[in-house]
């Protein structure tokens, strides 16, 4: 539909620039956009019913009444045409502000899923200091440098990954391996600090993703696991080298039995030191004494655990070559990645959605 | 496993370490595979069973049985440069160490032909 009144400006002539937007507003519920003649003529019958919302009509055009009705048509389509392009343009905006915010929102989808990782170390924190009504700062601390220590792991490895690609001499090699291992030991260390504030936090893997936390034993992976889930990526190994593995398996699996049992035996200790009635437990003035001093051995068992986890790395690494060593260092430290990833995957999945 | 008192009777009490120790080394001397332990503590329940899981047969002084077991830990603890006083174990008379050592012991492969030479151990 062309006419000269499709330039909408804001001319003395029409004198309703102001009064538009009242129209086309109004305009815009009974048209939506379309313009017929018809529904112009309509609309100034409707219009001439309406006076109260109408303020315009002040033109002396409306003393001419053929040419003002071919006036008010024209102005008439003219708003329509307007309130069309308005409501255009107000839907392309929201169009425009709506895939923005979806944007946004998936971008916050991911942050917030780092952010559960790191924030699952705070969320046990929370919990833990909800729990025992008092800050551990040593607990605290532990958070704040595992962070940093798994930072510093995933970066180690990855580096030791990319040296594995080149030809690198096993001299060079073997300080990478040794970097690598002490990083691990560097973990033990702090473990050891964490478990004289709190054994309990550390062997229930407060501090660790829910599947890595699935294998945990005695607060950390069991020994034996290190060797199973690092052997095949070893091969070829001699014959003499997977005597001395399955040997070092062996000897694990002995030493996390006897560990494990001492475990129960401390909860069995524990269960009866509890349930017990009163007087006349042996050597100790209470039940309760004897319970705590039963918790704190705890701390040893994780001491243990660790010192094992320990000498198993020292071990296979004196087993293998430097080679050997680096590409079982590797694939260890991404078993653990994925057992973290997958614990992402799992607390991102959406209820309802089939696994 | 056999249980032992440490036969105090036959030596006079004293309050010296020396002669503590000395009491040690004598009941240690006494079998392949000596562990003092205390019957509550559940490290010294853990050491006992990766014994007893190996086919071995250890000597096992009860030190909270034992009306000198104080005198026996206190010089234990002397020996080992602080720390709990128990488990520890000797093979062959020979000092092996606490749960630590007879751990990295075990990893490292040196103490089945340990509890062999001492003939605490056959095949």
């Amino acid at each position: 539909m062309t006419s000269p009144t499709t330039q909408f400006a804001p001319s003395s002539r029409l004198g309703l620039y102001e009064p538009m937007h009242q129209m086309s507003m109004w305009e815009e519920d009974t048209f939506d956009g379309n313009i017929s003649p018809h529904a112009a003529a309509v609309c100034i019958i409707n219009d001439a019913d309406d006076k109260a919302d109408y303020t315009s009509d002040k033109s002396a055009e409306d003393s001419r009444p053929s040419r003002a009705i071919s006036d008010k048509i024209q102005r008439r389509l003219a708003q329509n045409r307007e309130a069309a392009r308005k409501s255009r343009q107000r839907k392309k905006v929201y169009v425009q502000q709506l895939e923005t915010s979806r944007l946004k929102l998936a971008q916050l989808e991911l942050e917030l899923e780092r952010a559960r990782q790191q924030g699952m170390l705070i969320a046990g924190a929370t919990a833990h200091m909800g729990l025992c009504g008092s800050v551990s700062s040593g607990i605290a601390i532990f958070e704040v440098e595992y962070s940093h220590w798994l930072d510093q792991q995933e970066r180690k490895i990855t580096e030791l990954k990319n040296v594995l690609q080149t030809p690198l001499g096993d001299p060079e090699l073997n300080v990478m391996v040794e970097t690598v291992l002490s990083h691990y030991c560097r973990l033990f260390h702090m473990k050891r600090d964490a478990a004289r504030a709190d054994a309990f936090y550390l062997v229930s893997g407060m501090w660790k993703t829910p599947v890595e936390r699935f294998f945990l034993w005695i607060g950390g992976f069991k020994p034996s696991e290190l060797i199973n889930v690092v052997m095949p990526q070893l091969q070829p190994l001699t014959e003499e080298q997977t005597a001395n593995i399955n040997n070092l398996k062996h000897l694990c699996m002995q030493a996390e039995d006897a560990l494990s049992q001492g475990m129960e035996k401390l909860q069995q200790t524990l269960a009866q030191s509890v349930t017990l009635p009163g007087p006349g437990i042996r050597n100790y003035c209470s039940p309760t004494a004897f319970a705590l001093e039963n918790l704190e051995s705890l701390e040893g068992f994780i001491n243990q655990g660790d010192h094992l986890r320990q000498q198993t790395l020292k071990h296979m690494a004196h087993i293998l070559t430097t080679r050997q060593a680096a590409n079982g260092l590797v694939a260890f430290g991404e078993y653990f990645q994925r057992l973290r990833a997958l614990s992402s995957l799992w607390s991102a999945r959406s209820p309802g959605e089939p696994a | 496993m056999q249980y032992h008192q440490s036969e105090s009777r036959m030596y006079y009490s004293s309050s010296s370490v020396a002669e503590s120790l000395e009491r040690v080394v004598r009941l240690a001397s006494g079998s392949a595979v000596v562990i003092f332990s205390v019957s509550t503590c559940c490290m010294c329940h853990a050491v006992k069973r990766l014994f007893c899981g190996m086919g071995v047969n250890p000597t096992v002084y009860e030190l909270d049985q034992d009306p000198s077991g104080q005198e026996i830990e206190r010089a234990l603890s002397h020996l080992l440069g602080g720390g709990s006083a128990v488990p520890v174990v000797f093979i062959g008379g020979k000092l092996v160490g606490a749960m630590d050592r007879v751990m990295a012991s075990h990893i490292g492969g040196t103490l089945v032909p340990l509890l062999k030479e001492a003939g605490a151990l056959w095949l």
